[in-house]
């Protein structure tokens, strides 16, 4: 048997419909090894969490482009440390100002990945990051 | 006039000299050119790909069937597009500050951003729009607020665009509601609604009921709208969401087209007769960067509606077969990096749609890569329009591009490409088919994997992203929410609710209630529920408990 692979919930919390950054990221990371559960668009953080603790997923990737990832990328982090999730890498993309970033990273979501951003960098980000303890 | 075997042999001799020695000396960039929908761009285009084309038939006259050169006789000559830039956050109050500056600095059209609470029919406190008020577009709870976001705006001379789906029908009576209280009869009313819920299911996500009850209120639109609102375009069959999902302009036109199918499809089975709701459709499509397809593209799809109306549907109305569109440049193209390079990227695709023959046009602004645009961006995204209408000269001829053997053929080759993709639908059993077993989220999904690793393996180069990149400081002179409007936006919603007439709401919502359940047009309920205050959340409401609630599944291929 091989190396476990690590597991993957792509996920858009809120009621944001624009999905094809998150599709496009769900495909690259299984292209790269890793084996990955898409949501779907319109998921609650409580959702997310649910599905993240019953997949035991190693990672969980939020994509919001609405602007309401302020209030949806932390309580995520939030509700998963409370279900023992905390060893969950929680990483975050979408329409994000540069100056919420530190908020947000300051909430514990590890990495935040603006538009442009090569999947190759998000891929070695999660391979250098993963199971490390948050 | 010098035969076609002249070409020909000047065109092989061409080849066997000229051409043949400059290749010998240097190779071409590229093995092969093509456009994002996979088209093959030939070296040079002469009179021998127009060979044999009848010319009345392909192209025609403007204003007059197929349309390929423009649905108006003058075009540009007569008068400008309407330069419509699409503007909405935060709160009522905020938004119509914003739309008065746009006015009064030349703007001639608005269009309305509602935030996602307002667009999937949830009242601003409901659990699930947390964080999601006022912030990707305006938030609207109750009549209250349309009042407010159109305070001292004309309803009678402003035309206004609506992006609503979902909650189109509620819009759409709030809107009437206000003008009534402007004192503005019905008739005189000029806008669009987007009303489009199948490129939702496909590309944009903001859905509520299946899409047989989602159907029967759009037709319940466009009858309520025939015999009250006969100025109203009321619907807007988008390609825009589908192309920023990441299809090919081809898929765009495409599917497009064959949604603007179901939708005639629908109102004739229920009833309609094609004449007299199919003038009043019209479109909304992306501009992306690669400049000649899309020229083509706009040129391609009025070609294609025209004969789809004649000769699919048998409508006799020119009116009917025309393809009136609005345009705005493609958001997915915007960079975060180096965002000035924007400016100049939304220019070049704002140009294209003018050179397409667009009636309405959006321009994006450069920091939208990061935010709902700052007053100074969008003041340069409507400068740009003007630049162009009133500088660069391109709309003093129709159709300038016309007769370019390289357009023209492009035209046609989009043209036969779509149309292969409208007949598969079609077997299918068409775009709603197409949709539910999920081939058009599988087809646009596949070009936007294509496009990023295109990308990222540098076969197609960005300007600042991955190619001619600098260090940068981050761009912080954005458009911020402040996250007290969610609280605000509350407050005012339940001092609407304290000081409605409840009864009369509750009469009007059961009303609702039975022409759901039954086959009444569900417009005067909604109109006469919204009047009494009744909010989107509980009209919303009425309707899921009857029609349901749809459900995506999502595959990833």
């Amino acid at each position: 048997m091989g190396e476990r692979k690590i597991r993957v919930l792509i996920s858009k919390p809120g009621l944001d419909g624009h999905d094809r950054g998150a599709k496009v990221i769900a495909r690259a990371l299984r292209d790269g090894g890793m084996e990955v559960i898409y949501s779907g668009i319109r998921q609650t953080p409580e959702q997310i969490v649910a599905t993240a603790v019953q997949e035991g997923v190693d990672v969980v990737g939020l994509s919001c482009l609405s602007g309401a990832h302020n209030q949806l990328f932390p309580e995520v982090v939030k509700l998963l440390r409370k279900q023992g999730g905390d060893d969950i890498l929680v990483i975050g993309g979408g329409i994000i100002p540069y100056d919420d970033i530190p908020y947000l990273t300051k909430a514990g979501i590890k990495a935040v990945f603006q538009p442009g951003t090569p999947t190759d960098e998000i891929i070695t980000f999660i391979k250098d990051n993963v199971g490390k303890s948050h | 006039m010098k035969s076609k075997d002249s070409v020909q042999e000047e065109y092989g001799r061409w080849e066997e000299t000229t051409l043949k020695k400059a290749l010998e000396r240097s190779p071409e960039r590229r093995e092969s050119f093509k456009t994002t929908s996979d088209i093959d761009l030939k070296r040079v285009y002469t009179p021998l790909d127009r060979e044999g084309l009848d010319y009345p038939k392909e192209s025609g006259f403007p204003g007059e069937y197929p349309f390929t050169r423009g649905v108006r006789p003058t075009m540009y000559r007569g008068r400008f597009w309407t330069m419509r830039q699409y503007a909405g956050f935060a709160t009522a109050e905020e938004t119509n500050r914003r739309y008065t500056y746009l006015l009064e600095q030349g703007q001639t059209g608005l269009s309305v951003a509602f935030d996602l609470p307002t667009q999937i029919g949830y009242d601003s406190d409901h659990p699930l729009c947390t964080g999601e008020v006022g912030k990707c577009g305006v938030a609207i709870d109750s009549l209250k607020d349309m009042e407010i976001l159109f305070n001292e705006i004309p309803l009678d001379k402003v035309s206004t665009s609506m992006t609503i789906n979902a909650t189109a029908a509620i819009l759409l009576a709030m809107y009437c509601a206000v003008a009534e209280k402007q004192g503005v009869p019905l008739d005189q009313l000029r806008g669009t609604i987007q009303n489009d819920i199948l490129k939702e299911y496909a590309a944009r996500g903001t859905y509520i009921y299946p899409p047989k009850e989602s159907m029967r209120i759009i037709t319940d639109i466009f009858s309520f709208s025939k015999d009250h609102l006969p100025q109203w375009n009321t619907i807007s069959i988008s390609g825009y969401h589908i192309r920023e999902a990441g299809s090919s302009a081809v898929q765009e036109v495409a599917f497009t087209l064959a949604n603007g199918i179901a939708y005639v499809e629908a109102a004739i089975e229920a009833g309609l007769d094609v004449d007299s709701f199919a003038g009043r459709l019209s479109f909304f499509f992306g501009v992306h960067n690669n400049f000649l397809e899309e020229i083509a593209k706009f040129r391609a799809a009025r070609r294609m509606w025209a004969r789809i109306m004649r000769e699919r549907f048998g409508a006799k109305r020119p009116t009917s077969w025309m393809l009136r569109f609005h345009t705005q440049t493609a958001g997915c193209t915007l960079t975060a990096q180096q965002p000035d390079n924007n400016v100049v990227r939304v220019a070049f695709q704002a140009l294209a749609a003018v050179l397409g023959g667009t009636q309405s046009l959006h321009t994006n602004s450069r920091d939208e890569a990061f935010a709902l645009p700052s007053e100074e961006s969008v003041t340069i995204a409507l400068r740009t329009q003007q630049i162009i209408a009133h500088e660069s000269g391109v709309g003093d001829t129709i159709d300038p591009l016309g007769g370019s053997y390289a357009v023209e053929t492009i035209t046609q080759e989009i043209e036969n490409k779509a149309l292969e993709y409208i007949h598969r639908i079609d077997e299918m059993g068409g775009a709603t088919k197409a949709i539910e077993s999920g081939f058009m989220q599988g087809e646009i999904a596949d070009s936007a994997y294509r496009y990023q690793k295109e990308i990222e393996q540098q076969k197609r180069i960005i300007v600042g992203l991955n190619e001619f990149t600098i260090e940068e400081t981050p761009f912080t002179d954005i458009l911020k929410i402040s996250p007290e409007v969610e609280q605000y936006q509350k407050e005012k919603l339940n001092t609407v609710r304290g000081q409605r007439d409840s009864r009369k709401v509750t009469d009007a919502l059961d009303r609702l209630k039975k022409a759901a359940q039954g086959t009444e047009n569900l417009m005067p309920p909604i109109l006469a529920a919204v009047k009494g205050y009744a909010t989107i959340g509980e009209v919303s409401d009425v309707l899921r408990e009857i029609f349901g609630e749809h459900k995506e599944h999502t595959v990833i291929t």
